[in-house]
């Protein structure tokens, strides 16, 4: 004091002031931007090529989730505790050329739906008639989810319903009607699963089924012989439900291999997702956890399974994981992984990951790295369900991304409790008795859901607003499928203790596509895990068939390209599972191309 | 969070003991980042803790380069760099965010602070936990704090706390930290009549490694703490009294606040009184001010 400020001084005085003014500076650039963007909303779908319009109810689908009531102990978190359930999945089950979805809900007597394409922009419920509604009990459990896969090579695809409760399989008779057949199958009783997938793991051309458990399987919701149900930490959990992968045997049963084959963990598994990550022509699988680490598991030519989520990279910093999805986001002919985590201002900013594979993976090595936040695709809110399409035709993989976890009152979060408890010891966050009540308050509720476009050169930009998509329920699950058969592929959103959405796409038609149906002969049927290749001005995208991913969700298995504006196609390369390769030359564009595995 | 390294600083002394008792003496003043960092390494190798090396490694340079830069700009001269460091590792631990930048401004602020908020000769707070708060207040939908266990097993923790205690005994801070934990389990239980929830559920924030990083490196401080050893006492338990202030007000980040609000009015205390004592001696003696 006294002494003269010194140069130095004044200097660092300066330098401190305008390192706080930096965020600020930085917000306010951000907002400007947004307010931009908005002022020019009206031009915005010229500018991305497409825009959504949401119509559910004028299509005919009035479908409302239920949430379960558990067991009472969990009455002071119920709402958190029953937060998932809502989910949607597309299928042709009448092989009628015009894809149909179905959707859960978890109420103990609530009726599931099986909306059928009317091929008029309209839907009609026949889950009754075929006997796929009821399904939810407080005895059996209740729907979590549904994937679609013709396990019997029949043609037509049969439905597995998992549920916290007992999974259940139903054969599809000819796109009538569905007998149940879980006894036969071999499927176990009781198991609190929140994501399953179809996949030929063997290549034996005889769907696959992994099933992954969320709470332990000797838990019953309804029923608690203790509140010592919850995991362990919030990102070391290895105390939930086990993993299953059942081996089709053929003659509609199942052999349970998943300890044999090395799939053995209890790590809280959302989301699976498999794919050819390495081109070995065997499907590896990815799951995302929540409470945790992701896992990978690499297919050692369909005899055992490694788990390398740490070499790979992908299993090393603990999440929430709560969606695995799968897309070649470059044309590169390789396979990000795209998986959602929570992010809320201030409290928790885990950020989604986009792994994608670095240069050079093998048979034995692959690598990936999180390209989330320099793509842009980081903040999502508290995210679930996502899947990749081309919305606009442009030729780049999109993301449409949903969230919302809990939204109650507005104005009353709950984060501050459930920080304080989800930091806490595991003798703490393990018991559910020990988890502040919700009263009524909401956690990360009410979010503005996202899509991203691609613009191909390693960015993507959100533009829900601004293309229709403005709604703010609680967004679990995912779908997207050309429902008009037109080129555009539409979104079908299951909320959380709210309505399913239907989003219709509306493209610029001077973007140009192909789609392809592909049924497998030698393969599965379904032709799940078929890789396809599509050249074009120099371009190359590659899309696999998939047997379910995203939030408890499955996208269409028609594979759905879109190409720019372009006048040809060069070719189209397919592998088949079974190790056939097919090429077709110049298909002809805007057109859906219904291809069968040669013999 | 600079406390250890500028604790042992703080010690003056010279023994002829042997190299392994110099190195864990309370005068190394390279014990403390050398055990943070091996605390570090510990976690994340096991548990996966940082976002990143990278991101840690951003903030560490930060730190240490704002450091040198700052200080040969000021007092001509090369610094010590063992307290920059630790601020550098403590915001690549604390902070928690997708991006880079936050940890390079977090750091840059942190060291900053000192030279800048400085009345008398002493910087008034904790130069990490003001560069956390000031991130939490500015930038929040970018930035987050660590608020999750490390790993699920319970040798982590005993190994934290045992370090831990460890250096703050050797550094003569124990009772800071002790009165701050007994503080904050007491309050937790009379918070359970304010909010109806169990003590288990008001008391679990202090196992999070969070809280250990935050009782054994941060609140003991002594550049931004007061002198008397019963002073420290009593401004530890004041800051747990504005925690629980701020956690009944269901603040999230309530212990970083709670210590950048109490720290540096309890030291603008001593050192107005401290100096008005001296002056009026001074004034006494006939002699000047030499504040």
């Amino acid at each position: 004091m006294g002494q003269p400020v010194s140069k130095g001084r004044i200097f660092a005085a300066v330098l401190f002031a305008a390192l706080l003014s930096a965020p600020l500076i930085y917000r306010a650039t951000q907002a400007r931007r947004e307010g931009s963007a908005n002022r020019y909303a009206a031009k915005a779908t010229a500018a991305y090529g497409f825009y959504f319009t949401e119509c559910a109810n004028a299509s005919g689908i009035h479908f409302r989730h239920q949430a379960p009531k558990l067991d009472p102990k969990l009455n002071h978190i119920m709402e958190q505790i029953a937060s998932m359930g809502a989910a949607v999945s597309v299928v042709d089950f009448d092989r009628d050329g015009w894809p149909d979805f179905y959707v859960t809900t978890s109420g103990e007597h609530a009726r599931n739906a099986l909306y059928r394409n009317m091929h008029d922009g309209t839907f009609r419920d026949v889950a009754a008639e075929v006997g796929l509604a009821d399904i939810n009990s407080p005895e059996s459990g209740v729907s979590m989810g549904a994937v679609w896969g013709d396990y019997d090579n029949d043609g037509y695809d049969d439905v597995l319903i998992y549920k916290w409760g007992r999974p259940e399989l139903y054969h599809n008779d000819g796109g009538k009607h569905f007998t149940r057949v879980t006894e036969t199958a071999g499927l176990p009783p009781w198991v609190n699963a929140n994501t399953a997938i179809w996949f030929d793991y063997d290549d034996d051309g005889k769907l696959d089924l992994f099933l992954g458990g969320y709470y332990p399987e000797d838990v019953n919701l309804w029923r608690l012989k203790t509140t010592k149900i919850m995991p362990e930490s919030f990102e070391y959990a290895q105390n939930g439900g086990r993993k299953y992968l059942f081996h089709n045997l053929g003659g509609g049963r199942f052999e349970e291999v998943s300890a044999k084959l090395g799939i053995q963990s209890r790590r809280w598994a959302l989301a699976a997702v498999a794919a050819d990550f390495r081109d070995t022509g065997y499907p590896d699988l990815f799951i995302a956890n929540d409470y945790g680490v992701s896992e990978l598991y690499l297919n050692e030519k369909g005899k055992y399974f490694r788990e390398a989520g740490k070499e790979a990279g992908v299993g090393y910093a603990p999440k929430s994981g709560m969606t695995a999805s799968v897309g070649d986001i470059l044309n590169q002919g390789r396979y990000g992984i795209f998986v959602t985590n929570i992010s809320e201002e201030g409290v928790l900013v885990q950020g989604n990951n986009l792994w994608m594979p670095a240069p050079g993976a093998s048979a034995d090595k692959i690598k990936f790295e999180n390209v989330a936040n320099a793509m842009g695709v980081e903040l999502g809110g508290w995210s679930f369900g996502a899947q990749f399409g081309d919305l606009n035709n442009d030729g780049y993989l999109d993301l449409y991304q949903v969230n919302g976890n809990v939204s109650l009152d507005r104005d009353r979060s709950y984060w501050y409790d459930y920080s304080k408890v989800a930091g806490g010891n595991r003798a703490i966050i393990s018991d559910a008795a020990n988890w502040p009540p919700l009263k009524g308050r909401s956690l990360s509720g009410y979010q503005q859901k996202r899509v991203w476009i691609n613009d191909g050169a390693g960015q993507f930009k959100e533009v829900a607003q601004m293309v229709g998509v403005r709604d703010r329920f609680d967004g679990r699950s995912v779908a997207l499928a050309d429902f008009d058969n037109n080129g555009a592929l539409d979104a079908v959103v299951a909320n959380q203790r709210g309505p399913v959405l239907f989003y219709r796409n509306h493209v610029d038609p001077a973007n140009k596509w192909i789609e392809l149906e592909l049924t497998g002969r030698s393969s599965n049927r379904s032709a799940i895990g078929a890789d396809a290749r599509v050249f074009w001005n120099g371009q190359e995208q590659r899309q696999e068939v998939s047997g379910g991913s995203g939030f408890c969700a499955q996208n269409q298995r028609r594979l759905h390209f879109g190409l720019g504006r372009t006048s040809r196609v060069d070719r189209v390369e397919i592998h088949w599972p079974s190790g056939r390769a097919q090429t077709i030359l110049s298909p002809e564009l805007d057109k859906i191309h219904r291809v069968e595995e040669p013999e | 969070m600079s406390a250890s390294a500028e604790s042992i600083t703080a010690q003056s002394g010279t023994s002829r003991q042997s190299a392994a008792a110099r190195f864990f003496s309370a005068d190394n003043r390279y014990l403390p980042p050398i055990l943070i960092t091996l605390i570090l390494l510990g976690a994340n190798l096991s548990f996966g803790l940082l976002e990143s090396f990278s991101r840690t490694a951003l903030a560490i340079a930060t730190a240490m380069g704002c450091e040198i830069g700052l200080t040969l700009l000021i007092y001509r001269k090369f610094p010590n760099l063992a307290s920059a460091y630790i601020t550098g590792i403590s915001v690549g631990i604390l902070i928690r965010s997708p991006e880079f930048w936050p940890y390079a401004l977090c750091s840059a602020i942190a060291i900053t602070s000192k030279y800048v908020i400085r009345w008398r000769g002493r910087h008034l707070w904790n130069p990490s936990n003001l560069a956390i708060s000031a991130m939490l207040l500015l930038v929040p939908e970018y930035v987050a704090t660590l608020m999750i266990q490390w790993g699920n097993a319970v040798w982590p923790m005993v190994v934290i706390w045992a370090l831990g205690l460890a250096i703050v005994y050797r550094v003569k801070r124990f009772h800071i930290t002790a009165t701050y934990v007994c503080s904050f389990v007491f309050l937790s239980w009379a918070r359970t009549f304010f909010t109806g929830h169990s003590f288990l559920a008001e008391v679990a924030p202090i196992t999070g490694p969070m809280y250990q990083l935050f009782i054994f490196f941060m609140i003991t401080d002594p550049k931004t703490t007061v002198k008397p050893r019963w002073a420290q006492c009593v401004v530890a338990g004041l800051v747990a009294v504005a925690e629980m202030i701020l956690r009944l007000a269901e603040n999230v980040h309530a212990p970083y606040y709670a210590l950048s609000i109490v720290g540096p009015a309890a030291l603008a205390a001593e050192i107005y009184w401290t100096g008005n004592r001296r002056g009026r001696g001074q004034r006494a003696e006939g002699g000047p001010s030499k504040d």
